[in-house]
């Protein structure tokens, strides 16, 4: 189709310059028409505004650029396209339905929305201390599993935007056998609502640490392939290498932490400064870079893959010990009544916790009534519990009035301040850069706007 | 009475009850009712109960740990950088040490916080708007949350302005990092952070009226019509108080 034909991909004068529309593949447009303007008003810059449909911008997200030949002189972002007012939903519901919002938010890593959130639940129902063993467990083995599957998007996705398909092909086939994995634990490919205040919702099903050691055992055959694609692949290294630098210094300033911190060498990582869930008692390293780099960050990704690797194994070590252990807090007054079952239709209320309630124990039956309808209270206070989330610090800031709903819960997503560095990121450098400079952020449109 | 120990304390003596010693809370606002229930409907006979709304009171020196550590750098070494003696109020709860500051003296505390050895706070963790309507004359609540990465060390600031006058000194200029998070508070809770560089709305469009996560500002939501039931949006079902 010829632009003339196009209806979006006409241009229009207005009061502050030509206007053209570019929907793909017709830049020769521009060229044609700044080319046919008189040559005043030529010279002078170009504003690009780049999404927030876009497949190079990591979903809904506005890139303005004002740029002068290739080299951009201003990037803004517009976010926004993606508010959902999660946050203000979540004080509408009950403590434990919040879980089922907030884990909407970075779609990538909705164990750790589901983690920082509970935490802080924990901490102001005063419950830290008795979680039970085994949901901790399952806590650390299901975020690890995540960080994997985020950081594989990451990397798939930002191979995806600069050209090279193998590495997005091999990373989402690798994401797939770990959503498996979700599916098989929880019940749920994302948005699992897994982690509840007070320990996890169910016990692992049959089966499941046998899937997750033969897992880890494909993904040390893998993962090798994705060193072996990109580490040292000439056309890769220069997209990335010295692209979207930012050292120490622009990191805390501008509050970068995750792999973009740790791509500067600095081992800032929460699970070992300020560690939760028992992360202490876990062998791992912290993984670092020293060029401040996209390049530095793919590898910081790619070594944080193998750690969580050793991770999940200790923890699934662990599990097979505590086989049978509870994985909700004794309390109650907390722990969530119902329990769940496989059925012949498919997964729901079990027909044990049925039978108890509606048949057996009046005192139960009003237990679950209260605790399903109305929820508990929570202590009247706030409480901020930062986790190390796969794009870094992670916070749910939980304020309670005393109620059975939480009176304000505000996230703190790594996404949404790592997205400030666009603009010192890519400014004076190349159009095609800015896309690697974003790609290495990793932000997760969910998480920025929520 | 009897000469008889009560088998049973009575109520108000459990230890539950017991009421706070002065100072310990801060009472903001009354709950009533206890099931939600409103008007004549209510059959629970709990609609006329009323209770406080308590949050944790200020601490007494000493502290503990390192909030001391803290708490006696900040106060001298702002003293120093010219603020007139006044101690900020301290709450520590659940291990958690938060330092109410007075708003105007926030950019200096900020920068006394980020540029002192003993506090090396570098990382500000963005600001978090709350809205208390019941907290009359300081409805609006900004809460900032910092990390020493020296130091290993947690505190939270916290800040407040009126609704009247909704106006709180911008710290982008110690903590860049605030830049956005200063934007989302103001489009959500309508804080004006004095001296930031371009306050606009950022997660709700330009021409949006009000700010939506306030409490005086609706939800919204539509009945849904499910099998012949009808369910109404979330802020109109039943709320247990």
């Amino acid at each position: 189709m010829s632009t003339t034909d196009d209806l979006y991909a006409g241009s229009s004068d207005t009061t502050e310059g030509k206007v053209f529309t570019v929907t793909g593949q017709d830049w020769d447009s521009i060229v044609d028409g700044l080319g046919a303007m008189d040559d005043e008003s030529a010279d002078e810059r170009i504003v690009v505004n780049m999404g927030p449909q876009h497949p190079s911008t990591h979903g809904v997200l506005r890139l303005i650029l004002e740029l002068e030949g290739e080299t951009v002189t201003e990037a803004r972002c517009g976010i926004g396209y993606l508010h959902t007012g999660i946050e203000k939903n979540m004080e509408y519901r009950s403590w434990v339905q919040g879980v089922t919002f907030c884990t909407r938010m970075d779609y990538l890593s909705p164990f750790y929305n589901e983690m920082t959130y509970v935490l802080g639940v924990e901490r102001l129902l005063d419950i830290e201390d008795q979680i039970p063993e085994k949901a901790q467990v399952m806590r650390v083995l299901l975020m690890e599993l995540n960080r994997i599957s985020s950081h594989l998007v990451c990397i798939a996705t930002g191979g995806m935007e600069i050209g090279a398909l193998t590495v997005m092909t091999i990373g989402f086939r690798e994401r797939e056998l770990v959503l498996d994995l979700f599916e098989l634990i929880t019940g749920l490919r994302m948005n699992h609502a897994f982690i509840r205040p007070g320990g996890v919702a169910q016990d692992l099903p049959p089966g499941a640490l046998d899937e997750i050691r033969s897992f880890v055992a494909l993904m040390k055959k893998r993962l090798p392939e994705y060193a072996d694609l990109c580490n040292a692949n000439p056309i890769f290294k220069a997209r990335l290498e010295g692209v979207g630098v930012l050292d120490l210094e622009g990191c805390l300033a501008l509050g970068l932490t995750g792999p973009v911190l740790r791509s500067t060498g600095y081992p800032w990582d929460l699970r070992k400064t300020q560690p939760y869930s028992g992360y202490e008692t876990y062998d791992f390293d912290v993984q670092t870079w020293d060029t401040a780099d996209s390049y530095g960050r793919f590898r910081v990704r790619l070594a944080e893959m193998w750690e969580s690797l050793k991770i999940i194994e200790q923890a699934a070590d662990r599990l097979a010990r505590l086989d049978g252990a509870p994985v909700m807090v004794a309390d109650k007054k907390i722990a969530w009544p119902s329990q769940l079952a496989i059925g012949s239709d498919g997964m729901g209320n079990s027909l044990d916790h049925i039978r108890h309630i509606m048949g057996e124990s009046m005192e139960a039956l009003i237990h679950h009534f209260k605790l399903v309808t109305e929820g508990f209270r929570v202590p009247a206070g706030q409480a901020y519990v930062p986790i190390e989330s796969p794009r870094g610090e992670l916070g749910a800031h939980v304020v309670s009035d005393g109620g059975t709903r939480p009176f304000r819960a505000h996230f703190r997503d790594p996404s949404f301040t790592n997205l400030q560095a666009t603009s010192v990121m890519s400014e004076g450098g190349m159009v095609a850069d800015v896309i690697v400079a974003i790609a290495s952020i990793d932000p997760v449109m969910g998480g920025v706007d929520r | 009475m009897s000469d008889k120990t009560p088998e049973q304390p009575a109520v108000e003596q459990s230890p539950e009850n017991v009421p706070a010693p002065v100072g310990e809370v801060r009472q903001v606002g009354v709950r009533q009712g206890m099931f939600g229930g409103r008007g004549t409907g209510d059959t629970s006979g709990y609609g006329g109960l009323t209770q406080a709304i308590t949050y944790p009171g200020e601490a007494q020196r000493p502290y503990g740990g390192w909030f001391d550590e803290v708490a006696d750098a900040l106060e001298q070494s702002a003293t120093e950088a010219g603020l007139e003696a006044s101690t900020p109020r301290v709450v520590i709860h659940r291990g958690e040490i938060t330092f109410h500051v007075r708003r105007e003296d926030l950019p200096v505390v900020a920068k006394v916080l980020r540029d002192e050895p003993r506090l090396r706070f570098e990382l500000c963790s963005g600001v978090s708007g709350v809205h208390y309507p019941a907290d009359t004359g300081a409805e609006l609540h900004a809460v900032y949350h910092l990390l020493s990465m020296t130091h290993n060390r947690r505190i939270r600031l916290e800040v407040t302005a009126p609704d009247a006058d909704p106006h709180i000194p911008s710290i982008v200029a110690t903590y860049p990092t605030n830049d956005w998070h200063e934007r989302e508070t103001f489009d959500m809770f309508g804080i004006v952070f004095d001296g930031h560089p371009a306050l606009t709305r950022i997660l709700m469009p330009d021409d949006w009226p009000g700010h939506p996560q306030r409490k005086d500002y609706p939800l919204g939501g539509i009945p849904v019509e499910y099998k012949g039931a009808t369910v109404p949006p979330p802020d109109e079902r039943r709320s247990y108080s």
